[in-house]
């Protein structure tokens, strides 16, 4: 599925202290692990490699199979690298009867990517995902942790080409 | 025309949500004051009286998990408020928790005391993030004012709450998956007994509600269980909180009496967007039911949907307009719960597979007559042998839909077999 990437995501020394630090967490607040283990992502582009595991799994003191079962069962981690921009299309019921289809071919056409794909630059992902729980204003779509409502296929190819030029980028 | 009543949503809009200033203006808190004025089997006494049912689905009197709970003695209880909204229709949790949260804290703390428990915890869904620092920030104010946390109103009562998140998975709605979900674990619905309200999260008693049924309970302390029983149906008390999404002219999160009529809230809601013709009604959610125009007469309450081969749910009222293709819709539903099924039990896992095989098939016109009597047949399988609510309901709209809109599955067969 996945194309060469161009900005692939490593350890440094940088990023490595905030992984270790958001870790320890764990030792206080053990039910915090899938917070955690999602900021951890963040840290990561959105992804939770292996040279991430074996961090987090130091500093926890769980098993790598531990981590693994456990983000392998939730949908929102990937052990598989992804774009710096997660794009999330909602596909249930309630978006589909209002026409999400064609808001996904908009999305899809304007990124150029089929669902499940990343962008070769690195920048974007392309994934179905289930309720939104935006259910009064579909169709939604979701970029990262920013929500986007009520959309026709002509406003989310515009908002995929801001993306894109990087209006969002920090 | 349908005026709404407005128990749960009382201050949504009119407040602050993060300010406790605000919330106690509005008589926040004074609820959990006066409940720890009581003993704890007197304020147990006025839930009862209430006779509020769950609102997260399965309709369970509060007042008997609270009395189990209650009961056991441990040195540890935990209170979670179910915030895991994912049954595809239904927003009404986000809503709530957005615009109140301090009433889902205030009704989790009166919980609290009665069970005797000291913590609590909210479970978010992922799909959430953007109300994440809203729970934290209402919590610190919360706790400055001093209506949370130790000694509240030098009660010697002490109640704190954390906010933990979801991991995107459906399932995670299931109580026993919820509880494995916070303990670091896989999202697997476990067997029951023991139930949660004996042996819960880390092994200790829990109550597990959702959102709009704890955010009830101060409006009970405060103005009685039997205030609250005469509003709505008597086996079905207070309001409910419904999600109107679809092809609706007016969608949005509303609150009725229980008992109201469906085409009432589909009227007071303008009908069919764009004027357009009724196809029929998602009710309760992806794992409700499809009903026809014909059903339409409908008072929404717990009983009176089931008896009427309908469902309640979370409260999903999803409007079908006469472009939607219903094959079409039970595929899409369909698909949803393969994704969702955690394939722990053989029932839920290979089920929902068969199902969507079976509609995919009907509806490419590769149908035949007999496949309508696999279906009903599989779904009976389903339902009874599965582990937990997921594959005992997800065949639901399957079902619903093969009798509500029969012609439907008929034509695509005809179609077929033409072909």
């Amino acid at each position: 599925m996945r194309t060469n990437l161009e900005a692939n995501w490593a350890v440094t020394p940088e990023t490595e202290q905030k992984i270790v630090d958001t870790a320890g967490r764990y030792q206080t607040e053990p039910w915090q692990l899938m917070h955690i283990l999602l900021d951890i992502q963040k840290i990561a582009n959105n992804s939770f490699p292996r040279e991430v595991a074996v961090i987090v799994s130091r500093e926890t003191g769980l098993s790598e199979a531990s981590l693994y079962s456990f983000i392998s069962y939730y949908a929102m981690f990937s052990p598989s690298e992804r774009g710096r921009y997660v794009v999330r299309m909602c596909e249930s019921a309630p978006c589909h009867v209002r026409g999400s289809k064609a808001v996904m071919e908009a999305i899809s056409k304007t990124l150029a990517l089929q669902p499940g794909e990343t962008s070769g630059d690195g920048r974007f992902t392309l994934e179905y995902c289930q309720c939104l729980g935006l259910c009064v204003n579909s169709p939604a779509v979701m970029v990262n942790e920013a929500v986007y409502k009520d959309l026709t296929p002509g406003r989310a190819a515009t908002l995929m080409e801001d993306y894109m030029r990087g209006d969002y980028d920090a | 025309m349908l005026e709404e009543t407005r128990i749960v949503l009382r201050n949504v809009d009119e407040i602050d949500p993060v300010s406790i200033e605000d919330y106690r203006a509005r008589g926040g808190y004074e609820a959990l004051k006066k409940a720890l004025s009581m003993t704890r089997d007197e304020a147990l006494s006025e839930i009862d009286k209430s006779a509020l049912r769950g609102r997260g689905g399965a309709g369970f009197p509060i007042g008997k998990k609270l009395s189990v709970t209650k009961a056991v003695d441990a040195d540890q209880k935990y209170i979670i408020c179910n915030a895991d909204e994912g049954e595809p229709g239904t927003n009404k949790d986000r809503v709530v928790l957005s615009g109140d949260p301090n009433s889902v804290f205030e009704g989790m703390a009166i919980a609290a005391y009665i069970a005797g428990a000291a913590k609590g915890f909210v479970y978010l869904r992922f799909e959430y993030p953007y109300i994440f620092p809203i729970l934290e920030q209402a919590l610190e104010n919360a706790r400055k004012a001093g209506c949370l946390g130790g000694n509240i109103f030098g009660s010697g009562f002490d109640f704190d709450i954390s906010v933990v998140s979801g991991g995107g998975a459906y399932v995670c709605g299931e109580e026993t998956a919820l509880i494995a979900s916070i303990e670091g674990k896989r999202g697997e619905p476990q067997f029951k007994p023991p139930y949660p309200g004996v042996k819960g999260l880390f092994g200790k008693p829990t109550v597990v509600n959702n959102v709009e049924t704890l955010a009830n309970l101060p409006q009970i302390i405060q103005n009685g269980g039997e205030w609250f029983a005469n509003i709505g149906v008597p086996n079905c008390t207070g309001t409910k909180v419904f999600t109107l999404c679809g092809n609706v002219a007016r969608p949005g999160v509303a609150e009725y009496p229980m008992g109201t009529n469906l085409k009432d809230i589909f009227e007071a809601h303008g009908g069919v967007k764009d004027g357009k013709d009724l196809q029929g009604f998602m009710l309760g959610g992806q794992s409700g039911n499809l009903i026809n125009p014909d059903q339409m007469d409908l008072p929404m309450d717990i009983d009176t949907c089931r008896a009427r081969d309908a469902i309640l749910g979370t409260g999903t009222i999803m409007v079908m307009d006469d472009y939607c293709e219903i094959l079409d819709i039970v595929e899409n539903i369909m698909s949803f719960f393969i994704h969702e099924s955690c394939g722990k039990c053989t029932p839920c896992r290979e089920g929902n597979i068969r199902m969507h095989e079976i509609i995919h098939n009907i509806n490419a016109g590769d149908g035949k007559l007999e496949d309508l009597d696999t279906l009903e047949e599989l779904a009976e399988v389903m339902q009874i042998t599965s582990l937990c609510a997921l594959g005992q309901n997800s065949s639901y709209p399957v079902i619903t839909s093969l009798h509500n809109f029969r012609d439907d599955y008929l034509k695509a067969i005809e179609r077929g077999q033409r072909a």
